[in-house]
């Protein structure tokens, strides 16, 4: 199967993108350094092609029943024009994926999956809407994704749009016109920064990619690719699906358990999985097998996805999820499960690189917090 | 970059100077640092260690992956550049000049690519 597009390919090409396939997207991976990317994302601004993500839109009298039935999350709840971080999970608490659902409007979400579960996500929704009085929508066609990220990110916008950047909250959106177009205009990410990720039709990405590159040239915004990303995110301690999460794993045993409202209202305070996540939450509670949490090493050599964390004695104690060279911190870091006992900040724990034992201290989540 | 036409090259993504004295130097191409993106750890032989051509001998670690270095000759460590290991982000920079990583005293080779052949095998 040939790799799907986005709107903005020819651009990626134009600006010499290293290109990646990435859950059958062809995605720019990175346009020069990574590094340097990931540096103007923390300094400066990045802008990013975010259009393999999957929208999903649930419309109708009763779109917030069906999604707190089909969610972890209490959607009905959340006011219009915000936005949620939310996971959808199975009747037996693994998880599918997790979720931002913006409200739209009063009887109106878009649902955003990761490109590599939409399908799953959109299925799971289209199945658990039967007897709900609301339409489940695939418009992963209708919208192509950008995302500016970074401490110019606001200055950027502001040049671009008349709309209320300052009233535009954190983990809220607004219908808004930037350079010309109309878009969603969100005010979340993916990076640890302040920024926004704006919804467009796929027929005006180009332009709001050209125009923002133009807006945000003269303060250093440079486009960014899908490697600085992952960076990005690992450093902001922000859990990827397929890494930190997995259909093996409940939200407890992720550390998310916040996701999960055992107190929604709507439907009796049924949902999906509730049993099982009851069953998990009280196990995290009295027992925790694993906890994530992060390392850092003081050496050179990087731990990676699928590493063994060991003790010091040489005992297997976890496996790390992710892992990279920090370029903010300026060492290897890394996210990983290891055995309760062993997860306390501070502790000296080793990672299995390639048979050697590597020391690496554990350390809390995140491993950067932007200055506000 | 193109790739330089005195040097000789592997399909490993190694090149090879022309031995001076019986003494090569190895590092790897453009294309190779390229692929592998932002370079942040280069791991050499030991100088006085023998390599053999083929098989592994170090291993250069990216952001995102780790890939083994292949000697594209059997023989003897001479030297090895500690700058790179100092400075790993200069294979990205200057592959075929500053940032060269061994010297190897050559005893036999596996099969070499000219420039040209090396050009046409990364193309394919």
């Amino acid at each position: 199967m040939s790799p799907r597009l986005t709107a903005l390919d020819a651009l990626h090409r134009s600006l010499g993108a290293t290109m990646t396939d990435f859950a059958g997207w062809d995605m720019p991976l990175r346009y020069g350094s990574e590094r340097e990317e990931h540096l103007a994302v923390r300094t400066k601004a990045g802008l990013f092609d975010l259009s393999h993500m999957g929208e999903i839109t649930v419309t109708g009298p009763q779109a917030g029943e069906l999604l707190d039935h089909a969610l972890v999350g209490f959607i009905s709840a959340l006011g219009v024009l915000r936005a949620r971080y939310t996971m959808i999970c199975r009747e037996d608490g693994g998880i599918l994926d997790d979720l931002i659902v913006y409200r739209t409007a009063e009887t109106e979400y878009m649902v955003v999956a990761n490109a590599s579960n939409a399908q799953v996500v959109l299925d799971a929704l289209t199945e658990r809407a039967a007897g709900f009085d609301a339409e489940v929508r695939d418009d992963r066609d209708a919208y192509a994704l950008i995302a500016v990220q970074g401490p110019e990110a606001n200055g950027i916008l502001a040049s671009v749009t008349d709309a209320d950047l300052p009233g535009l909250k954190y983990y809220a959106l607004l219908p808004a016109t930037v350079a010309g177009k109309e878009v969603w205009l969100a005010r979340t990410g993916y990076t640890g920064e302040d920024g926004f990720e704006v919804f467009c039709a796929p027929a005006d990405a180009e332009h709001l990619w050209t125009a923002l590159t133009e807006a945000g040239a003269p303060v250093g915004l440079v486009p960014a690719g899908l490697s600085c990303r992952d960076t990005l995110r690992l450093e902001a301690g922000m859990p990827l699906y397929g890494h930190e999460l997995s259909t093996d794993l409940t939200p407890f045993d992720a550390g998310l358990g916040r996701v999960v409202r055992f107190d929604k209202t709507t439907n009796e305070g049924e949902f999906v999985g509730r049993k099982a996540l009851e069953a998990a939450a009280a196990q995290a509670e009295a027992n925790p097998p694993r906890k994530l949490v992060g390392l850092v090493s003081e050496g050179k050599r990087v731990p990676r996805a699928e590493y063994a964390v060991v003790s010091t004695d040489g005992t297997p104690i976890g496996r790390i999820t992710s892992g990279a060279p920090s370029p903010t911190l300026g060492k290897p870091i890394a996210i990983a499960y290891v055995d309760a006992a062993h997860a306390a900040p501070g502790t000296a724990v080793a990672v299995d690189v390639r048979g050697k034992h590597e020391p690496v201290e554990v350390v809390a989540l995140p491993f950067y917090k932007r200055a506000r | 970059m193109s790739n330089p036409t005195h040097l000789q090259y592997t399909e490993e993504h190694e090149w090879l100077t022309a031995a001076e004295d019986g003494v090569s130097t190895v590092g790897i191409t453009a294309h190779a640092a390229d692929a592998l993106g932002d370079i942040v750890y280069v791991q050499l032989p030991e100088v006085g260690e023998t390599v053999t051509a083929g098989e592994t001998c170090g291993e250069l670690e990216s952001t995102k992956s780790v890939s083994d270095l292949y000697s594209p000759a059997t023989g003897e460590i001479t030297e090895i550049n500690q700058a790179v290991i100092d400075d790993p982000a200069s294979v990205n920079s200057d592959p075929f000049g500053d940032a060269w990583l061994f010297k190897v005293r050559v005893e036999a080779t596996d099969k070499l690519l000219t420039a040209d052949e090396y050009d046409a095998f990364i193309k394919a």
